[in-house]
């Protein structure tokens, strides 16, 4: 069958796509963007998260046939999400933490140098919240959502905006802070 | 496999008649799963989400009606105050991701006695309004759930809508899973407070073939808020009520041993959700009845 | 291979050009931002006009004979291009393995685990090759299945591989056994004589799955040479050459292996997967073939943490010193090797933790069974024995009525300790140190979960579901500490190999470095160009992607790479500095005494004296030169046990971690939650701060989760597994995960680069049994098995 939706802002179709395939196959593999992650495809792991009408959702359950018509963001359009959301009174005042007596100062995350990011992606660098990087679109494109709703959430917001994401890494206390920075950067008009 | 795509509900039905081994798919969280993991090839997918009316709700004088795709996020934050069991139960479904998704049509389409919602709608009492080409009607939930993963459903009908009672009084919901989030319940509970039928209502998830009611439970603890004057006075329920009443429904179980947990720790954990819902509600329905006493 | 969507493989990238950025600053991930964009290309993101895709069928029984196989309905499946057996193996080779090669590529008239290779499907969309397997008709003959030791030793056992022929094979009691590992020392007989005090346990040790995100994955495209190019993601990519070029029929030089990204690994990739399949796929069929296993098949797809059963014995003088430890631990490997010899190497060398035990008696042994195969993950050996060991400190100074802690303290080893092993602890071994320290820092505040408005359930044992708003709720606290070997011991040549290459490109000195080692996401990379700039003073560091086109690098296991191949890249950097110079002494010698005479030093872009004399610009030294250097390095060497004793120096360099954990535990509904779980490393010299950290806090999260909730669940009377999935698999969220503070010690090992201790493994160890410790402080229930279910706490486990 044939599926014609948005993605990323850009009018996208899909041809000859068989009628059991997710969202998720028809993006990493019809549209080569394979940013949004298989790891689990049962919506146990959240690294397939993507925006469907704003909302977020595991693309690994959306059956491609679902979103003709509709409209996805997925990480690989973030930084343009977040760019064109208007930041417009927001008012947060969450206060970024030590990473356990270690800061994130070094400045060294050259490549791709120039490519604009999204707050919460360049706090993921920053915080060390990226290890094999395999469940971090999913919790981009979380967080970021959180955020948008929740700009100055507590701990235990963050831990259950984000409960639907698994990462074997981190343990999880780096994607903390990642989140309590950008959040922090966001509650400072120019950032930190 | 083909993949159908009604724009209206009278198309879906009509689908439905015509294909009637058409698997319906809504926030597919559960059909989504057993295709991607080879589990099923269902002929033909009948998609429901170009039908809006599905995610609506009505909240009238006495009942809500809530569309069968209403996401669980939906019902988390906008029927706390009408539908409180059913809003706990929905917080507990699965992710944040998941709950943007599914809804209780889902549940109870696929009747898994695992099913986070069915607890809570057996509680709150409520009747499932499904629809073919033949007509409609209403299933009381006490009759819809009819086997494992079975309901009682027509092959050509479709769940439209759940018709569920506006709370008159407290209501909890307990799920125990051996995770503290995304978890598929070991065994959960649901309670309601009716204080104007001057009833307790149960539900049990995943301790039994189907989600069921503790009736002997109600109807003990019923007989004893009755006899005690609870209602009037507002006295806490006496522990050794509160304890009678958790062992009948852990009584009332007739579970498994599965990956998931014993037979005998779900009739354990039944029987403490029960006593402790049953102590949360109570002190709620305590505190709105001398509320109530003093205005 | 215009169309090969590898462009986003990583780090042929250039990092560094503001900041120094040496060694011990916390500099970010080079690709960070590859990564947050979604355009760092995993394995499974691979990509090739025209490509198939492959399937596997596998057993759908533990043990049988293949009576047929019928593959002729798939094959005429329209769009199906292959489907491949035993029987169509180009070679005589038709097995591999780590150590032992006794894996089949395809089942050869018998399966021997659930989940085993049967066959293989390559068709042009992976639905049709998933019809296509399924129409293969296998006809199975099952036999008995041999799950446990009893069943593995009986004198009647079948053997689950017969006319074995391996080096173990002559030393082991029964064909069912892999390797056995005795060590004794002093006397520990005569020594329990002395004892005040004697407790005895038997523990036991679930299978735990590394549950890397990304699945096993890659991609073999077919060249003209008849050779293969293999895009795919694994810890060692020349142990995977060395088993896969045979099978295939070709020398290694036409097997050209790339790493592309690799979505956390763990130990689960050591071993082989898909690797085999899709170059026998992709050469059948002269097209691009693309594998992608989906987490169901990842369960059957790789080994496990070997499960474990241990028996322990130890003694103890009424002033509080261990007279003697007698222990026996039995691993189950599985119907394959793996890493099991390796395994009972670890678990029998460190079985008595970090303590001083001079009279010890140990036996460990590995079976071969019916189970999946277990191998390599995260600590393997010691993991087990620190659940077991731990267990019976607590249990020792209770008996003792002595404090846990100040116990532990009273028998911590320290550097000059001689291990049962007979051999000398020979750098910092900061025991007792670690133990004051997480016992020194703040319990977290009770009952956080009061507020205002309420129990915040989600700071509650049962969180969301909303069981508990603080009924039943007991805290514990629980302590423990233990011991991993760093690197590959037991006289493994294990050495790892660099080629760093420094030139002026637009005007600026870089240095490239290249080595095959797999970033698995531990954040080598990042450390690679540290060392490069600082031992070499340049900002820009490109590193190259890590291939076969260089030498090996040795395994990303073992908490090794840091040391072997960090080692590696400084020592060519090292010698591409003395190149370096060199050159400058011809070109500029004249001009300056100092360049005779003085110590010279790279550092920011210049040559300068040790006293900080500036003597050229490396622009212009190497204007129209370029360096370059390839080398091996090996760190000390090692020596096998013997076989009788287990004495031997095995063991390279060591690594200790200790956790106090705080948990919260519903006793009634037996939910627990952990608060905080608090951990102390030495890691000799943190070459990046921030990645250290976060190591640590990785692997005590992992071990957390073998103690409240991970366990792949293998019916003892089928051995097929009942949870291959992330729905019944469970690992930590975010909403189970407590705080986990961090403090670290640098105590410098003098053997060992910059004095770094390898660090990946330790954090695993001690976190199990110091969560174990706290939930039986709450429960003051026994709990010898690990991980505890709800079921364990309330009384109501099966029979």
């Amino acid at each position: 069958m044939r599926v014609n939706f948005t993605v990323n802002g850009r009018k996208q179709e899909a041809d000859d796509v068989w009628e059991g395939e997710s969202l998720l196959y028809v993006l990493r593999e019809r549209m080569g963007l394979p940013g949004s992650k298989n790891a689990c495809e049962q919506g146990e792991c959240g690294s397939c998260t993507v925006r469907l009408d704003g909302v977020p959702v595991c693309s690994c359950l959306v059956a491609a046939g679902q979103v003709e018509g509709r409209e996805v963001v997925t990480v690989e359009g973030l930084a343009d999400y977040a760019n064109n959301r208007s930041c417009a009174g927001s008012s947060c005042g969450t206060t970024l933490q030590e990473a356990q007596g270690w800061s994130a100062e070094g400045t060294d995350s050259q490549t791709g140098e120039g490519t604009e990011l999204a707050p919460i992606q360049q706090a993921f660098i920053d915080a060390g919240a990226v290890q094999c990087g395999f469940c971090t679109p999913g919790l981009l494109v979380a967080a970021d959502e959180m955020l948008e709703r929740n700009p100055n959430p507590s701990d235990a917001d963050i831990r259950e905006a984000l409960s639907g994401n698994l990462c074997r890494c981190t343990g999880y206390e780096k994607i903390m802070d990642a989140v309590r920075l950008a959040a922090a950067r966001q509650s400072e008009p120019e950032g930190v | 496999m083909d993949f159908l795509r009604p724009a209206s509900w009278e198309e879906a039905l009509a689908a439905k008649a015509e294909h009637p081994t058409a698997v319906p798919i809504a926030g597919g969280t559960d059909v989504m799963v057993e295709i991607n993991f080879d589990h099923r090839r269902p002929e033909y997918l009948l998609d429901l989400n170009r039908i809006g009316e599905l995610s609506d709700w009505e909240v009238g004088e006495e009942t809500v009606r809530l569309g069968a795709s209403v996401p669980y996020s939906q019902i988390m934050d906008h029927l706390r105050t009408e539908l409180p069991g059913l809003a706990l139960a929905s917080h507990t479904v699965a992710s944040p991701q998941i709950r943007n998704r599914g809804g209780v049509g889902g549940n109870l389409g696929t009747a898994s006695p695992a099913g986070d919602a069915h607890p809570a709608l057996l509680a709150a009492d409520c009747e499932v309004e499904v629809e073919s080409v033949r007509g409609s009607r209403r299933i009381p939930i006490d009759a819809f759930y009819t086997g494992v993963k079975r309901n009682a459903l027509a092959p050509d009908e479709l769940i439209r809508a759940v018709h569920i009672d506006k709370a008159d009084g407290p209501q909890q919901y307990s799920k125990v899973g051996t995770r503290n989030a995304m978890v598929i319940a070991v065994c959960a509970f649901g309670l309601a407070v009716h204080p104007e039928s001057r009833t307790v209502r149960t539900g049990i998830g995943s301790a039994a073939p189907t989600p069921i009611r503790a009736t002997t439970a109600e109807e003990f603890l019923n007989a004893a808020l009755d006899e005690g004057g609870f209602w009037d006075n507002g006295k806490i329920i006496t522990p050794s009520v509160a304890k009678q009443f958790a062992d009948l429904c852990s009584a009332a179980c007739n579970p498994i041993d599965d990956v998931r947990g014993t037979a005998s720790y779900r009739r354990h954990a039944v029987g403490i959700m029960a006593r402790r819902t049953l102590t949360w509600a109570w002190e709620s329905y305590r505190n709105d009845h001398r509320m109530g006493g003093a205005a | 291979m215009a169309d090969t969507r590898t462009t986003g493989i990583p780090f042929n990238v250039t990092q560094g050009s503001h900041t120094k950025g040496g060694i011990g600053e916390s500099t970010l991930r080079p690709d960070g931002t590859l990564k947050v964009t979604g355009e760092f290309a995993y394995s499974s993101d691979m990509w090739h006009e025209d490509m198939l895709w492959g399937q596997i069928l596998r057993s759908t029984v533990a043990h049988a004979e293949i009576v047929s196989i019928d593959t002729g309905e798939a094959l005429a499946t329209p769009g199906v291009y292959a489907v491949l057996t035993y029987d169509d193996l180009p070679t005589d080779v038709k097995n591999y393995g780590l150590e032992i090669q006794d894996t089949p590529v395809l089942a050869h008239g018998k399966v021997r685990h659930h989940g085993e290779p049967v066959a293989l499907v390559a068709a042009d969309h992976p639905e049709t090759a998933r019809r296509a397997a399924a129409k293969i008709k296998v006809e199975y003959r099952e036999l008995p299945v041999i799950t446990d030791e009893a069943s593995a030793t009986a004198p009647d056992a079948i053997l689950v591989h017969e006319g074995r022929d391996d080096h173990h094979s002559g030393h082991v009691p029964h064909p069912n056994v892999v390797h056995r590992q005795p060590i004794v020392r002093g006397d520990a007989a005569a020594a329990a004589e002395r004892a005040d005090v004697i407790v005895t346990g038997d523990y036991t040790f679930g299978m735990q799955d590394q549950a890397f995100l990304g699945p096993e994955s890659g991609l073999a495209v077919p060249a003209e040479d008849g050779g293969v190019d293999l895009y795919v993601a694994t810890q060692w990519l020349h142990s995977d050459l060395k088993q896969i070029a045979p099978v295939l029929g070709l020398p290694e030089d036409k097997v050209r292996m790339t790493l592309a990204g690799v979505g956390g690994a763990f130990g689960g990739r050591e071993d082989l997967s898909m690797q085999i399949h899709a170059c026998l796929l992709a050469l059948r069929t002269g097209k691009p073939v693309k594998i992608v296993y989906n987490r169901f098949e990842s369960f059957f797809g790789h080994v496990h943490r070997h499960p474990a059963k241990l028996h322990y014995e130890h003694g103890a003088t009424k002033d509080g010193r261990i007279t003697h430890m007698k222990c026996r631990i039995v691993l189950d490997g599985g119907a394959y090797a793996s890493a099991s010899p390796a395994v009972v190497g670890n678990a029998s060398s460190l079985s008595v933790g970090p303590y001083v035990i001079d009279d010890v008696d140990i036996e460990a042994v590995a079976l071969y069974t019916n189970n999946p195969p277990c191998g390599a993950m995260r600590g393997f050996g010691a993991v087990q024995a620190c659940f077991a060991y731990e267990a019976q400190m607590d249990k020792l100074a209770d008996a003792l009525g002595m404090d846990r802690v100040e116990f532990r303290q009273l028998n911590a080893m320290e550097q000059g300790t001689i291990m049962p092993t007979g051999q000398p602890v020979d750098s910092p071994a900061p025991v007792a140190e670690l133990l004051r320290r997480i016992k020194a820092m703040p319990l977290p505040p009770e009952r956080q979960w009061e507020s205002s408005e309420g129990s915040d359930v989600r700071q509650l044992p049962g969180g969301l579901s909303n069981t508990t708003h603080g009924e039943g709720v007991v805290r514990g606290v629980g302590y423990a500490v233990g011991i991993k070997n760093v690197g590959f011991s037991e006289g493994f040549d294990d050495y790892s190999t660099a080629r760093v290459r420094m030139e002026v490109i637009n005007g600026e000195p870089v240095a490239t470095v290249h080595t095959a080692m797999a970033e698995v996401g531990q954040g080598g990379v990042t450390v690679h160009a540290q060392i490069a700039r600082t031992e070499l003073g340049v900002a820009q560091v490109t590193i190259h992607p890590a291939d076969t086109q260089v030498g090996s690098a040795g395994s990303t296991s073992a908490s090794r790479q840091t040391y072997v191949t960090g080692g590696a890249v400084k020592n060519a950097c090292e010698l591409v500095r003395e190149k370096v110079l060199e050159i400058g002494r011809r070109k500029m010698g004249s001009y300056h005494p100092s360049w005779a005479t003085a110590e010279l030093l790279l550092e920011s872009g210049k040559v300068v004296t040790d006293g900080g004399e500036v003597l050229a610009d490396l622009v212009d030294v190497l204007e129209g030169e370029a360096v370059e250097v390839e080398e091996e390095w090996r760190h000390r060497p090692t020596e096998p046990f013997d076989l009788r004793t287990g004495q031997g120096n095995g063991h390279v360099q060591y690594s200790f971690a200790a956790h106090r954990a705080v948990v919260e535990v519903d006793t009634e509904l037996g939910l627990v939650k952990v608060i905080e779980l608090a951990c102390a490393q030495d890691v000799g010299k943190a070459l990046n701060p921030l990645s250290v950290i976060g190591q640590i806090q990785g692997g005590t999260l992992q071990g957390m989760g073998i103690a409240v909730m991970e366990e792949i669940v293998v019916d003892p009377v089928t051995a097929k597994v009942r949870n291959p999935s992330f729905t019944d698999y469970l690992l930590p969220t975010i909403l189970d995960t407590p705080t986990i503070p961090v403090d670290v010690l640098e105590l410098a090992d003098e053997h060992a680069p910059y004095g770094l201790r390898g660090i990946g493994e330790a954090p695993t160890l001690s976190s199990t049994p110091a969560v174990l410790a706290a939930i039986r402080n709450a429960t003051g229930l026994e709990l010898n098995r690990t991980p505890v279910r709800p079921e364990h706490l309330t009384g109501t486990a099966s029979a």
